[in-house]
Formats: C-alpha cells, structure tokens, sequence
C-alpha cells in the first residue's frame, strides 16, 4: 500500500524513509486522517517531508499520483497533443482573452511556443527532477493561461472548480535545489578548529582541583578554567554581484555556516576581483570602503584568508591597472592578490564553478596560477579539501 | 487522549493542516516538529494544544549553551563535595545531587503532558542527536543512581525551530513536520478576531491592508509577521487612530502611524521612508 507513491516521492527527488512510511499507515490505520483525499494530502505531508522547501516537490507528485496519471513527466514532453490543449485552453479562456491571443498572432503560434518553451525546459534540467510547468514568466501569464494553468497532464475539465491544496502549490517560492545545506558545511568547517581556552573561567578543572585540594590537606579547593573555544581566525572575502548572482545562495549558505562556527570571522566583499579597497555593507559599498592596506594592518597573519568568487570576467580586470570594471585601479588586481597572500601566508581560493570549467575561464586559470593552485570547488569535498591546505 | 481532537482554541486559529499535523502527533504519541516565520504563533502552539486538551504544560528553552543532559537532569557534584566537607547528612545519598530537568519532570507527570522544545535550532548542531533515544523510548537513565525514568504517560512533544540551523535527518524521521506559513488575509482577519473581538470591522480592514502592504515591500530584513500585527493594532487601538489615516492616499502620510510597531530595525524603516519618498516623487512629476 502507497508503496508506488513512495518510489514515485524518492523519484520526485523526496527521500521518504521507510519509517515513516510506517508512521503514516500507522497514522491512517489509526484514523487520523478520516475518509477526505485532503486530510490524506495533510497527513502525509506532515509524516513525509520535513523540510519546506521540499513541499512544493511534495505537491506536485501528489498531484500526479492522484490523478492517476504515471508518468505525466515524460507524456508532457514527448508528445503535447494539440487539439487536446487546444480545448483545455478554450476551456479556460473569456471571449477578451482569446481576442488577446489572436492580436498576438493566434492560437497556433502561442502554441508552438509553449512547446518549443516545454522542450527548452526539458534539455536544460535534464537529469534533474524538476518539473517543468514553472515557466512563470512565459508570454501566457499573461492571459491567465500557463503550462500550469492549462493542467497538462491532468485529464478532465477542472477549471471553475476551487484547486485542491496541492494544486494551489502555495511553497513554489521555497523550492530549491541546493545541494549544500548549511549543516553539511558547518561540518566540513568544523575540521578548522583549533581549541583553545579563553574568556571567563566558568568550568570545572578537575585534574587541578584533585590536586590543590590533596596539597590543601584535604580541604576542598575548586579551580575553574574558561571554556574552549574555536580560536581559529577567519578572513572571509566574498565575490558579489555580476557573475556570482548565481550562486547567491551558496555563499549565504557558507557564509552563515562560518559565522556560527568561528568566533573570530571578519568578512569583506570585493566586485570580481580584489583591487586596493573593499568594503563590509554591500548597500552602502561606495560610501564606506576600507582600504585593502587596512585590513592587513588590522588583522596578522594568524588569519586565515578565504576567498569566496567564481573568479570569472575579462582576464583584464586581473592583469592590468585600471582594468576593474567599476572604478580606476591605480594597480593591478594581481598585484593586490600578491600582497595579500603575503600577508596572509595561509589562504584558500573556493569556487562555486564546477571544476570542469575551470580550465576554460582564463580568469579562473589566472587566478588559480596566482593562488598557487590552492582554488577548490564550492561543494562539501571541495571545502574539505581546501580546509586541509589552512592548516 | 486519542478520542480528543485539537481544534485550535477560542484564542488560537489553527488551520486545516496544522490541526492534522497535530492530532495525527496527539494520536501516535510522536514528536511534532514546528517551524515557520518568527511571530507565527509557534511558541504559542504548545500552550494552546496543552490548553484544549487539558494537559499541563512543561517548557524546556533552548540557548545556545544548552546541552541535551542538562533536559534530563544534572548532577551537581560541586556541591557534594562542599556538603562532603561540612559533613552535611545528605552526602550519603547520591540522589539528593541529581537535579532533575524539564524532560524528567515531564515523564513522571502523572496525567499525560505536553513538553514543549523550544528554539532547538538554537543549540548546539549536535543536540537533537543527543536527544534521538529519549524521545524515540521516552526513557533515559540515570547513572549516578541506576535509576532508569520512563515516562509514565507519552508526553506530546511539540518542537520549534527558527531554521538557523538544519536538522539531522535521524532527527527529523522521528517527527511529524508542520511548517506554519504565514497566514493569507482571511485567516488573518480571523486571527484578529479573536484577539480583539471589538474591534471595527473598518479599521481591521484598513489596517490589514496597509500591513500587507508593508509586506509586499522587498527587500526587508524583517517582515512583520503575526505577533508583530496584533502588537500594531493593540497600539492603534490605544492612539484610538482613526481608519481613514490608515487609507489615506494623501502621500504625504503614506508611512502607516506608529510603524515602529511592524517595522523592527533601522535600515528597514529607512528603505520604507526611501520608498515612499521616492513615489511621492513620482507622484508629483
């Protein structure tokens, strides 16, 4: 029982457990869930999916599975029968909105594109298991009447009927596809620490209160030491803007793991590549620059300096003076890497690029030249490897 | 206990699937598992559940220094090595040093009770690890005195989480999940209802369209959420504001009054001041 809609949530890129696959059929052998499909949606989700951000994932096999349809994946893509469509999206539409589509060139051109949109969509996520109907930008959002909105996939007329639950797909905002979660990388980050004791003493010693106390002819003489701490120095210097807006949400990722895990993290952004000043407040980045000189004067060189950038843009930018793409740089960028490496004799370059390009981004090999090939990629090994070369 | 069914309470407005999540946790004696925007009512929830069904209520609030021991109980050796050297009676007996925690206290319960774990993402990232055991048998044991404490009745445990830090997921697979999403206008209304039962159907609707449209700003650090809300309206309410302020397009009033109440840092109050600033300009051209 509900053993094909497990396989299809695991599928679906969901990884129900066994466990709570049992946990459900107790759940409804108990009667939790009473006799409606939606108790039933509400139920499993509750015992299935711990995390939001797979919810939306959740929805949609749920809705494939109740319609009975198996494998409304690849039925979409292969083959979209026109006529079919064509009365789903009569259906749907008001006498206005259909003029609206004639204006813009008729029905058939609006689907073609929908199809060529289905099959660009279908090469692009290959492999991977997202759905394809979330082309909210496409021209249909327009009229009302999308890849989702036209129900692909769903046999029936279902329009003018209030959408179930699952349909309604409420948590498509928090869907993503991060493979590092922020645990993963605060356990890679752990392999950085260095304890050492400091700030007030509130534990126990016991080795030395046993030994004062025998000294103190017995009489009780409690010694207290501070508690560890991760006395490992961090220097974080983050790439922002242009090319790294992809991989926004790795480095908040990595970036809010390492916050927690050192006490002593400093952080500064840079625009592609480092040059003589960077700065702290992203929104105020013109105003409030700190020159690049300050930092090393600030912080020694029992920091560990980490580079966060896909070091990718015009090998220019790194080579020559005024080559930055912002301002007037009196002095290369590599002239400004060099120095601070000098200052900061054990430092990591991390990479959200697959390493597979690395060698084809001149940049990235300029870099990497610079950095003494001490670049890894973003990803949990690559961080693990990098963390190796810091100590 | 499984004949009684938590339907959100004369205070609380629990919807559809949260009552699931809940009575589906009620019934199989497992842990559930909250999470959701701050100021959604997840705190809140374990008194509410306590308070429908009847049920004491034991509150177990993480820090960051929390340990799972410290849930179960401590044994404070310091001061029995003080009493020890006083020559204090009570040395004798190891068990006059063992200190018990929230989860103890919550087992020997002699009605079934609702435990509450409280911001467990606050913690250490082993934590809810160190907790996997007890809360899977409901049972722990007590090496100072051999003694091992099972729980009486099944507490239902209900735990939050602001997301700071993720779950393991031997963790997770113990629990039934709610996330809490933030409530659409209806519910809203509802909510406010119950709060302030009084309060003129105008200046709700005024005020909870003004709120969402403080929302809708992008780029806060901090959307305003529920508590933050009711808080508003408390001290609108208080100012006796009239609705038509609330409405007013006049934008030279475009900042709702006493937005301190919604908006909770600085930058956000000055990227709202930014935003209406410059539509009042754009008005005016």
């Amino acid at each position: 029982m509900l053993a094909r809609f497990i396989f299809m949530l695991r599928d679906g890129g969901l990884k129900p457990s066994i466990t709570e696959l049992l946990t459900l059929l107790e759940a409804m052998k108990a009667g939790v869930a009473g006799t409606s499909v939606e108790d039933f949606y509400f139920l499993s989700r509750s015992c299935l999916v711990k995390d939001e951000t797979l919810f939306d994932r959740f929805d949609k096999v749920f809705a494939a599975h109740f319609h009975g349809v198996e494998d409304a994946f690849k039925a979409l893509v292969t083959d979209v029968p026109d006529d079919w469509l064509r009365k789903q999206a009569e259906l749907m539409l008001s006498e206005e909105e259909r003029a609206k589509i004639e204006a813009l060139g008729g029905f058939e051109k609006l689907m073609e594109a929908l199809r060529e949109r289905l099959e660009e969509q279908q090469s692009r996520h290959q492999g991977g298991n997202k759905w394809i109907g979330t082309a909210g930008t496409s021209p249909f959002g327009a009229f009302g009447f999308n890849p989702e909105g036209v129900r692909i996939g769903q046999q029936g007329s279902r329009h003018r009927r209030a959408t179930k639950v699952w349909d309604r797909r409420e948590y498509r905002n928090l869907d993503d596809q991060v493979e590092l979660g922020t645990r993963n990388i605060k356990l890679a980050l752990r392999k950085l620490r260095k304890f050492a004791r400091e700030g007030a003493a509130d534990q126990l010693d016991l080795d030395d209160t046993i030994d004062k106390t025998a000294r103190n002819a017995g009489l009780l003489d409690i010694r207290m030491v501070p508690e560890r701490h991760n006395a490992i120095k961090v220097l974080l210097c983050l790439d922002i803007g242009g090319s790294m807006d992809d991989h926004v949400r790795v480095c908040e990722e990595m970036f809010s793991a390492a916050r927690s895990e050192f006490k002593h993290l400093e952080y500064f952004y840079f625009h592609n590549f480092v040059y003589e000043s960077m700065w702290k407040d992203n929104r105020r980045r013109h105003a409030e620059k700190i020159p690049t000189t300050q930092i090393t004067h600030k912080y020694g060189p029992d920091y560990k300096l980490v580079f966060v950038g896909d070091a990718t843009m015009s090998p220019y930018e790194i080579v020559y003076p005024g080559g930055s793409v912002e301002h007037w740089n009196e002095e290369a960028g590599s002239v400004w890497i060099k120095r601070l490496l000098k200052a900061y004799p054990k430092a990591i370059w991390l990479n959200p690029e697959p390493r597979q390009r690395w060698d084809y981004t001149p940049s990235i090999k300029l870099a990497r030249e610079l950095m003494d090939d001490r670049m890894y990629p973003l990803t949990i090994s690559g961080i693990d490897e990098g963390i190796r070369k810091l100590h | 206990m499984a004949d009684k069914k938590f339907s959100g309470t004369s205070t609380y407005i629990a919807t559809d699937d949260l009552m699931m999540a809940v009575n589906a946790a009620v019934t199989l004696q497992r842990p559930i598992l909250v999470k959701g925007e701050p100021g959604t009512g997840k705190t809140q929830l374990a008194a509410e559940i306590a308070n429908a069904l009847g049920h004491p209520l034991f509150e177990w609030h993480i820090k960051s220094t929390t340990k799972a021991q410290q849930g179960l109980y401590d044994y404070d050796a310091v001061a029995r090595l003080r009493d020890s050297q006083l020559g204090d009676d009570r040395v004798h007996n190891i068990g006059n040093y063992i200190v018990r925690g929230k989860v103890w206290d919550a087992f020997e319960s002699d009605v079934q009770p609702v435990l509450l774990i409280d911001e467990i993402d606050k913690a250490d990232i082993e934590f809810p690890n160190d907790l996997l055991q007890e809360l899977d048998r409901m049972e722990f044991f007590v090496y100072e005195t051999k003694q091992l404490i099972k729980a009486k009745f099944r507490p239902i445990i209900i735990i939050t989480s602001n997301n700071e830090k993720e779950l393991p997921d031997a963790f997770l697979r113990r629990c039934f999940f709610h996330y809490i999403k933030f409530p659409d206008k209806e519910t809203m209304e509802k909510i406010v209802d119950v709060h302030f039962p009084a309060l003129k159907k105008e200046l709700l609707r005024d005020a909870l369209e003004a709120f969402y449209k403080v929302r809708d700003v992008p780029g806060l650090k901090k959307k305003p959420s529920t508590s933050e809300l009711l808080d508003w309206i408390k001290l609108l309410l208080a100012e006796d504001i009239p609705p038509e302020t609330l409405r007013s397009e006049d934008s030279r009033k475009a900042i709702p009054p006493l937005h301190g109440a919604l908006l909770k840092n600085e930058q956000d109050v000055h990227l709202f001041e930014q935003l209406v600033f410059l539509d009042r300009r754009s008005r005016s051209q």
